[in-house]
């Protein structure tokens, strides 16, 4: 038998349903796996094996009881740290909520502990999710499993890295600009960006709220589908979640990709877009053709002002979410208390970082009076070109192949010192949050030094199922998913 | 339209941050490499185009008007960085009639 920690989250719910193993067995030998790895890795912020194993052991009881146990009953799942959970520390990775301890769970957190999942801990993020490499955490700088002096993405690099080094089979990431993808690509692994809508964001901690959207992490597609399951649906605590049937994710991994139409939008593929990326999405492409999909050229023109007007339309909302964080109510507070507009000055001048407070300070200018129309206003009109250009597309395709980054993970320090760079490694991943739509990364070889190459699908809103259908599809086609990193 | 330090200064107070000189030359930089970025946004003809404000639209759904409980007050001053347990509030600076 594999070892417990190198199983999907698919294989540990059938060894669980077969009483072949306990839930506790199966906690345990996570939590032993984040003591090995996680000195190397620094994916968790926070573990909670106590909570695990109580999780666990009540995974068991209901078993022996006869109960019935959800499809993820005693399965970990590591949590991305800006998810509130009740009663454990709930950072977001930033020193302004450090010690914070919700009285609340996010949703998605209620769902799956219903759902009998068991979870391990709280995992890193650069800061308030604002960032590409995790080195924006206001706590540490995660590692690649790949390549420790790598990046393992960002913003949910914690996530991206646990699933990949073993310490957890799934993980919930959130995602604003790539977040989900972006990691999952640089570490190897299934992420998934649903449309805007499907999982509710309640307790999720708010960066920019027309563009976030909680999202499955995991090593196969079929677990990514598992999850996803798990998660979606309407929420009357999120106004913004959509009151449509969730279909069972799994039931659409049918392996047969014949006559999907598949477009290969060629801005994608633009200068700026490593060689050895665009070599292997090319060869991926050319085996979902091989499978039976219907390959043609497409064109996504706008795709090159996305970028712009997201690093408009995120800082304005991140601007105001985040001006609750005063000091007055949860989180820290400044010693240095004078005037009460001090309090506010000197707790989020101390308690946020640089590239928190660039954002928020590039926020509130795009939203002052007399800039609002050529900067918000324009950047939400360019958002309707965008969604409207991707429209014209999907009543062509059922879907469009892209890279997911244009490179692979790059060395810790690379690109900190330049923020234009770093934000270019969304460049992929942006348009998909600005349509609203749903689209999912997953790897697709590996380059000359060894790290992983994620590959992009993009579909309509709401088009999940063919998402996961080809990625399996092309998955059970390839053994990238059954690499591991050697820790 | 480049932005000046002052300026940036006063986005700052806007903000209620209270920067350092340093981030202050800092932000000033990167806020104008952005704006040029910004800039390019200016070629696309948006003059008959509505904003998105959220890209799925769903119509504004009502929740029933039911009681329910809310936090407990305690819970929520648990979370403060300085509370008043017994008058049940958080405490701050004064706020009116200041006298500095």
């Amino acid at each position: 038998m594999a070892e417990l920690h190198d199983m999907t989250a698919a294989q540990i719910a059938d060894l669980l349903a077969k009483g072949e193993a306990s839930a506790r067995e199966v906690a345990d030998a996570f939590l032993a796996r984040v003591e090995a790895v996680d000195p190397k890795v620094r994916a968790f912020v926070t573990v909670t094996a106590e909570k695990a194993r109580a999780q666990a052991d009540a995974v068991d009881a209901k078993r022996r009881a006869g109960e019935p146990l959800g499809p993820l009953a005693g399965v970990p799942v590591a949590l991305k740290d800006n998810l509130c959970t009740a009663g454990v520390e709930t950072t977001c990775s930033s020193q302004i909520l450090r010690g914070f301890v919700p009285p609340y769970s996010a949703t998605v957190v209620e769902k799956l502990d219903a759902a009998g999942a068991v979870f391990p801990g709280k995992v890193n993020l650069d800061e308030f999710a604002m960032g590409s490499s995790t080195e924006n955490s206001g706590l540490f700088v995660t590692a690649n499993p790949w390549d420790l002096k790598r990046v393992p993405g960002g913003s949910s690099g914690g996530s991206a890295a646990a699933v990949a080094a073993g310490a957890a089979p799934l993980a919930l990431g959130s995602d604003t600009g790539g977040s989900i993808r972006q990691p999952a690509s640089f570490c190897g692994i299934v992420g998934l960006k649903p449309t805007y809508g499907r999982v509710s964001r309640y307790g999720l901690v708010a960066f920019a709220s027309s563009l976030d959207q909680i999202g499955p992490m995991a090593r196969t597609v079929e677990d990514a589908a598992l999850l996803l399951n798990a998660i979606s649906g309407h929420d009357g605590r999120d106004s913004t979640s959509v009151p449509r049937d969730v279909p069972d994710y799994r039931a659409a991994l049918t392996g047969d990709v014949k006559g999907l139409r598949l477009g290969v939008p060629k801005e994608y593929f633009a200068e700026g877009v490593s060689a050895e990326v665009r070599e292997r999405v090319l060869a991926a492409i050319e085996v979902l053709r091989g499978l039976g999909a219907v390959v043609d050229e497409c064109s996504l023109p706008t795709t090159d002002y996305a970028l712009a007007a997201y690093y408009i339309v995120a800082p304005a909302e991140a601007s105001s979410n985040l001006a609750r964080y005063d000091g007055v109510r949860y989180g820290r507070r400044t010693d240095k208390v004078g005037s009460h507009v001090e309090l506010f000055e000197r707790t989020r001048e101390e308690g946020f970082g640089a590239e928190v407070k660039q954002r928020i300070m590039v926020g509130t200018y795009a939203l002052s009076a007399g800039y609002y129309d050529a900067y918000y206003a324009k950047a939400q009109k360019v958002r309707t070109l965008i969604k409207r250009e991707f429209e014209q597309v999907f009543s062509r395709f059922d879907a469009v192949v892209t890279p997911t980054a244009p490179t692979t993970a790059f060395a810790i320090g690379e690109k900190s010192d330049d923020p234009l760079a770093m934000k270019l490694s969304d460049i992929c991943t942006i348009p998909a949050n600005m349509a609203g739509i749903p689209a999912l990364s997953q790897c697709c070889g590996f380059d000359a030094a060894g790290l992983p190459v994620g590959v992009q699908l993009m579909g309509p809103a709401f088009g999940e199922e063919t998402l996961l259908r080809i990625a399996h599809a092309y998955e059970q086609a390839t053994d990238w998913h059954t690499r591991r990193p050697a820790l | 339209m480049a932005l000046t330090p002052d300026e940036v200064r006063k986005v700052g107070t806007l903000a209620r941050l209270a920067l350092s000189e340093d981030e202050i030359d800092r932000f000033t930089h990167q806020i104008n490499d952005l704006l040029e970025q910004f800039a390019r946004l200016q070629e696309l003809d948006t003059e008959a185009v509505e904003p998105t404000s959220h890209a799925v639209p769903v119509a504004a759904l009502l929740r029933e008007d039911v009681v329910r409980p809310s936090l407990p007050r305690e819970a929520v001053l648990a979370m403060g960085p300085k509370v008043d347990p017994w008058m049940g509030g958080f405490i701050v600076p004064q706020v009116i009639g200041e006298s500095q």
